[in-house]
């Protein structure tokens, strides 16, 4: 019980403008992290964001960690043939000058083992891991299941 | 949403080789997530929308479904006729109750389909789609399946599929045709 104690406290209830918030490391700005709510804590969550590089150096985002789930990893859902599958991706590149995006259909972090089921509304950390900046943290507001993205006044999409 | 248009068209278009049955040849018998027992009988005369998938799925099915909700709500009560379905290629875990759950987060003209794992097939079979199961550590699965949505007219005929990476504006039109 005591784990599941410290998963409750770790996810939290918070104002939607949440995913608007936006962090940098070194060259890198993260922002409009968002993910869908679950259906209990057996299904796995989704996570999303945009990773901008305004540096001359290629990075690559190489790892997830998350108190929200015991096995966070990352995914590339792939159509090939009409046929779906999201095959584990071992890093998502973030090229000097580029954006990228995990975003529905593409890229996204698979929240395995949830601590406890994602409720539209809450909100939870996620530390993501670059290959050259280092680790940054942001929190991630939980969106719908039927959301197609964080609403962000400067959201520029 | 730009980002999901550029990483959708990174992926190869289907490309079926054979076409569904017309609706009135096919021969499953699935159940809905009322509990009601569907057979393409039911469906006779009613354009028909179908997409294959699952509810543990996080990324391409919530996806595809808010899609779908968007194109019903754009089409308004025009797409009234229309019959929309999930069909689960994960019977194992989607039960109709767990299904009734799922579709409830989307427009409620989607029904959910589940059954037999050898109805399942026999639906998949008709609508040439495919799915497999792909076993994760820990004893977890996951499945890789058929991501189109299949459009058929209302006298059963096979119309035309929407593409996972497509263009969503080319949907609703294409949605238009096959209601008239
Ligand atoms: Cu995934």
């Amino acid at each position: 019980m005591k784990h599941f104690l410290l998963a409750t406290t770790l996810i939290f209830s918070a104002p939607a403008a949440m995913a608007c918030e936006t962090v940098t490391i070194g060259d890198l700005t993260v922002e409009h992290a968002w993910s869908k709510a679950t259906i209990g804590a057996g299904r796995p969550g989704v996570f999303y964001v945009e990773i901008k590089n305004s540096g001359t150096t290629d990075d690559a985002l190489v790892g997830i960690t998350t108190p929200a789930a015991g096995m966070p990893m990352l995914h590339e859902t792939v159509v090939q043939d009409g046929i779906a599958s999201m095959p584990h991706a071992m890093s998502v590149p973030v090229p000097a000058g580029q954006s990228v995006q995990l975003a529905p259909g593409g890229y996204h972090g698979m929240l395995m083992e949830l601590t406890t089921a994602l409720k539209e509304g809450d909100s939870f950390p996620v530390t993501l891991s670059f290959e050259k900046s280092g680790e940054v943290t942001v929190n991630v507001d939980v969106l719908s299941l039927r959301a197609e993205g964080p609403d962000c006044a400067d959201a520029g999409q | 949403m730009l980002g999901v248009g550029a990483y959708r068209t990174r992926n190869r278009p289907a490309r079926s080789e054979v076409l569904p049955v017309p609706i009135g040849q096919m021969t499953w018998t699935l159940t809905d997530h009322q509990g009601r027992l569907v057979r393409p009988s039911d469906w006779a005369g009613r354009p028909v929308m179908v997409f294959f998938g699952f509810t543990w799925c996080p990324d391409v099915c919530p996806t595809t479904l808010s899609d779908i909700s968007l194109w019903l709500e754009e089409l308004g009560a025009d797409a009234d006729r229309l019959i929309v379905a999930l069909i689960s290629v994960d019977p194992e875990r989607d039960t109709p109750d767990v299904l009734a759950g799922y579709v409830s987060n989307f427009d409620p003209r989607i029904i959910g389909l589940t059954g037999p794992a050898d109805e399942v097939a026999q639906a998949a079979a008709d609508f040439r789609a495919t799915y497999r199961r792909v076993d994760k550590e820990g004893g977890d699965y996951t499945m890789d399946h058929t991501a189109g949505v299949f459009l058929f007219h209302p006298d059963g005929r096979f119309a035309s599929i929407i593409d996972f990476h497509e263009d969503r504006r080319f949907a609703v039109p294409k949605l238009r045709r096959t209601l008239s």
